[in-house]
């Protein structure tokens, strides 16, 4: 367990007890499992198992990298994805080794605390009876008499633990200090165990989902999954206890430096939490700033702002005269110009012949610039709405919408158009207000273009756990690597007369960290009224050697 | 106003490593120095006056004061001292120049790195002069970092992205840079201890400081490092919770200072361990450093995720 050296993790080397019987093996095999060796090579193990999770593109990051590397890596992806390296932090592997090296904590660190109890009432040990051979000792006799020297010892040691114990014609005085070494390490591995449970809760209890909503009063409800373009349910998360609550996107405004970097993004929104919408509130709409880094807390819930975008509205006007609008946001496919593509979808008005009516779906698709660089092929130079232009494919044919297929909402169904089930027939470049007309007289108007924002809504109950103990986490650490177990004797003689007393004193450090050498100078001088010479120090031993560096 | 603070600040950046080489330089005189005067002067020497407890090998010493070794030696330090001067005015001007807090790219956290790893040393130098020899290995990665940081990995002053418009900014880079520069010294001291075990390269390795004070070195970086690195890691994952709707998704950056973590916590437990207690310890550190290092630029520049805000390309 981190940065201590006391011995409660059994040695390898076996056990002097017999090992007899039925109960050998299974005993055998949990000292072994909660020896600090094992400890050690479980963290290397999961060191090395996290690592294909840095390196492999990851499902639950991007599957559009994960398929990437399925077609650039066709003869080892589809073995990997058998091995889970897709999915590493879900594979059994890699919980196999976390949960045993949970098992050899709990088993290390419990039976620690129940002797850390103990320790913390039990007397500090008795005095050596030659404190010469210690690492750190001294000597003096002081011409006081031994109660007053006694009392000198004891307030020296305030804030030790100490015990006196008379001998004979003395008496000897033993203390201890740094009990919150070993009670920080035991804080720090008993929260980590809380924070896995805290985490573990949000894995199974929490979900989140994310859903584009038009910037121009679109809502978004959080009553069920349906109202989600993409949702991640924990594993005991069927979607249909969500908290309710509603979000209105009024308006979405960026700004954008000179170059064309954002520079910041404001969402105007209004929300209706549960208690609004029991009470039957659904008019009124609390206004809330939405921003990067500035998430609307719903008590439990949390909305944020992630991306935006652009959403071209057109108008088709058909040959009997009737029109039919559409406006569903396209994808940003440049991260610097937000240059769009997507399909805006439409099916004939009042058509009642069904193969009719399936046949003759448009679709509008193609590119949007919202600065357009003006020039026959449509580029976008800057991410603003200035200047916006479209290039598009108009496709008539069957769009594949009754196949019971999904499709993308970005794109239309490419194996549509190769079995000529889909033709174009016009392509343009439009400005807001401009039309084209196609053979059979539609009119397609590009009438303008809206923003959209995408918001992610995540719910966890267990992250306030976490927090807590990652808090607890840190101060046990601190605790248990800048404290220092210490001990400290003193044994005080009277001369023959009574009038004078010999003092010795000799201090062990019980860890690892070298430096109580100074600590123990300064007690000698205080104690023995002896300047700082190093006739009777001896600052080696256990605590290391005291040399060139200086502890602080 | 704004350029001539990028300007200067950019300056200061390269008069920074400027320094620092001819920092590098004077060490490796005294190196050499010292080797070739090894077989006239050894035994001459006096007391190692500013040491509690010299090592047995301490630097021989003609009988007239501070030998030629000894000024270059200390003509290097006071060169560091500069340098960190420098290295640190020119970050203040970089924040000024960018009106905000000068850790928004790669190259501003290389140089935070560097001056945290550079800061380090002196205050480890101040304590215990005696690890002198060790300078030229440490302003080794800090002089090739900074190279890099002032070539590859160069952007303007400039603001940032929304995303990094937060105080948690200022929390967690700062304190990840400087957890990230501390461990640099235990890592070249580990390394060095290493070196030095091995026994080869044995004219070259007993000039440094003792493998017991390597070691020890080592360990008392890491322990002061290892909790900083701890709460960075923390506070991003507030930050992350503020900025991404969770507090932690296994982004490849976040992967991998997971690993680094898990790596120091070996080596905590490594030094507890009978029989693992020096050199398989000491490698581990190695291990840790080099996981921090390749987070700070592998991840950032050859891996995409949720991290990649380096100001490149």
């Amino acid at each position: 367990m981190a940065s201590t050296e006391l011995a409660t993790r059994p040695p390898e080397s076996g056990d002097p007890r017999p090992t007899g019987g039925r109960l050998a093996i299974p005993r055998n095999a949990w000292r072994a499992l909660t020896s600090m060796r094992t400890a050690l090579i479980l963290l290397f193990l999961l060191a090395l198992a996290a690592m294909p999770g840095a390196l492999l593109p990851q499902r639950s990051l991007n599957q559009q990298l994960v398929d990437q590397y399925f077609t650039d890596h066709p003869s080892i992806a589809p073995l990997l994805s058998r091995l889970g390296f897709f999915d590493v932090f879900a594979a059994p592997w890699f919980a196999a080794i976390y949960l045993l090296l949970m098992i050899s904590l709990v088993g290390c660190v419990l039976p620690r605390t129940i002797e850390h109890a103990k320790t913390m009432r039990a007397a500090p040990v008795a005095t050596p009876r030659n404190l010469g051979r210690l690492p750190h000792h001294g000597s003096a006799t002081l011409d006081v008499g031994p109660e007053e020297a006694a009392e000198r010892v004891r307030h020296r040691l305030r804030g030790w633990r100490k015990v006196e114990t008379a001998t004979g014609s003395g008496r000897t005085i033993s203390a201890e200090k740094g009990y919150l070494r070993e009670f920080g390490n035991l804080l720090f591995h008993l929260s980590l165990i809380g924070l896995l449970v805290g985490f573990g809760a949000g894995k199974l209890y929490g979900y989140g989902g994310q859903v584009i909503v038009l910037a121009d009063g679109g809502q978004f409800c959080n009553t069920g999954i349906l109202g989600y373009d993409s949702f991640q349910a924990g594993l005991r998360v069927d979607g249909t206890n969500l908290q309710p609550f509603c979000v209105r996107v009024n308006d979405f405004e960026a700004s954008y430096l000179p170059d064309g970097q954002p520079e910041s993004y404001h969402a105007s929104i209004g929300y209706q939490t549960t208690d609004d919408l029991n009470a039957g509130r659904v008019d009124q709409w609390r206004p809330y700033p939405l921003e990067v880094n500035s998430p609307l807390r719903l008590d439990g819930s949390r909305v944020y702002l992630i991306n935006h975008g652009y959403a071209p509205r057109f108008t088709v006007t058909f040959p009997d005269g009737q029109k039919r609008t559409g406006e569903i946001q396209w994808q940003p496919v440049d991260a610097t110009t937000y240059l769009s593509q997507g399909a805006t979808k439409f099916e004939p008005p009042g058509v009642t012949d069904e193969e009719k009516r399936r046949t003759s779906q448009l679709a509008i698709t193609g590119l949007l610039a919202p600065t357009s660089s003006g020039g026959q092929v449509v580029t976008s130079v800057f991410p603003a709405l200035r200047d916006p232009e479209v290039a598009v494919d108009v496709l008539r044919g069957d769009l594949g919408l009754d196949d019971g297929r999904g499709q993308s909402i970005f794109e239309v169904d490419q194996s549509k158009i190769d079995s000529g089930q889909l033709k174009q027939v016009a392509r343009a470049n439009l400005v807001p207000g401009q039309s084209i007309t196609l053979d059979d007289g539609t009119i397609v108007t590009f009438d303008d273009v809206r923003q959209w924002v995408a918001l992610q809504i995540s719910h966890d109950p267990g992250q306030d756990t976490v927090l807590v103990f990652a808090v607890l986490m840190l101060i046990g650490l601190g605790l248990s690597l800048s404290i220092r177990r210490r001990r400290f004797w003193a044994r005080l003689t009277p001369t023959a007369d009574g009038t004078r007393t010999v003092v010795e004193i000799g201090g062990l450090a019980r860890t690892d960290r070298a430096g109580y050498g100074e600590e123990f100078d300064r007690l000698r001088a205080d104690l023995l009224d002896a300047p700082h010479t190093g006739a009777e120090v001896d600052g080696s031993g256990a605590d290391g050697p005291n040399t060139a560096a200086k502890d602080g | 106003m704004l350029t001539e603070f990028a300007l200067y600040s950019d300056r200061l950046f390269m008069a920074a490593v400027g320094v620092y080489v001819l920092a590098m330089v004077l060490h490796g005189a005294e190196y050499a120095v010292q080797r070739s005067a090894k077989g006239v002067l050894v035994g001459a020497g006096g007391p190692a006056v500013e040491t509690d407890a010299p090592p047995p090998d301490a630097p021989p010493r003609d009988g007239s004061g501070p030998g030629r070794a000894e000024r270059y030696g200390r003509m290097g330090v006071s060169l560091v001292v500069l340098g960190a001067v420098l290295q640190a005015a020119s970050i203040v001007l970089r924040g000024l120049a960018a009106q905000r807090w000068p850790l928004g790219n790669m190259y501003e956290f290389t140089s935070a790195i560097c001056l945290a790893a550079v800061v380090a040393w002196l205050v480890v130098l101040r304590r215990s002069p005696a690890s002198r020899p060790m300078g030229l290995f440490v302003l080794l990665p800090v002089v090739i970092l900074l190279f890099l940081g002032g070539t590859v990995l160069y952007a303007p002053a400039a603001p940032v992205m929304p995303a990094l418009q937060s105080y948690w900014l200022v929390v967690h880079v700062t304190t990840v840079s400087i957890a990230s520069g501390l461990l640099m010294v235990p890592g070249v001291a580990s390394l060095l201890f290493l070196l030095r075990r091995s026994g080869k390269l044995e004219g070259f390795a007993e000039r440094l400081p003792s493998a017991d004070a390597l070691d020890r070195l080592a360990y008392r970086i890491t322990i002061i490092a290892f909790p900083l690195y701890t709460f960075a890691i923390m506070a991003g994952a507030i930050w992350a919770e503020a900025a991404w709707g969770r507090f932690w998704g296994w982004d490849p950056k976040e992967t991998v200072a997971f690993v680094a973590w898990v790596i120091y916590a070996a080596y905590l437990h490594a030094r507890a361990t009978a029989g693992w207690r020096s050199g398989p310890a000491a490698w581990v550190n190695v291990a840790g450093f080099a996981a921090v290092i390749f987070n700070l630029f592998f991840i950032n520049m050859v891996v995409s995720g949720l991290h990649s805000y380096a100001g490149l390309g």
